[in-house]
């Protein structure tokens, strides 16, 4: 199930560089912008049929709001984009 | 801010139990987007 903390988690990792210090982007700052795929500004741009299709389903079992706050609050930290 | 998914370069970076790297890359290219990475990751 997607999490605040796995979203968190890929955030930083594209932004700041690996926040476990694990992989190859540990120490790597890489500042791309970031958005989760059920942000507004981006479902706002994806056809109604293919967000139907493919987004619609997720969207029952897991809180947009929750799995998007940190993709938000990461790129504006960063100012990202 | 807004983006403007039309003629970006896009990683889609999907969860096997959430939404996959292939429904991010289907909404992203029906958007405009060209997609140059697509993987699909388990965070448990």
């Amino acid at each position: 199930m997607p999490t605040a903390e796995a979203s968190e988690l890929y955030a930083l990792t594209v932004t700041e560089g690996d926040p476990s210090w694990a992989g190859a982007l540990a120490g790597v700052a890489l500042k791309l912008p970031v958005f989760h795929v059920l942000e507004p500004e981006i479902t706002g741009q994806i056809p109604e049929d293919v967000y139907e299709r493919e987004l619609s389903f997720a969207t029952f079992s897991l809180d947009a709001d929750t799995v998007t706050e940190p993709t938000r609050r990461i790129r504006e930290q960063n100012g990202a984009g | 801010m807004t983006i403007q998914l039309a003629g970006k370069r896009v990683l889609a970076l999907g969860e096997r139990d959430g939404i996959q790297g292939p429904s991010i890359s289907a909404c992203a290219k029906a958007a405009g987007a060209t997609v140059v990475l697509e993987q699909t990751h388990c965070f448990v």
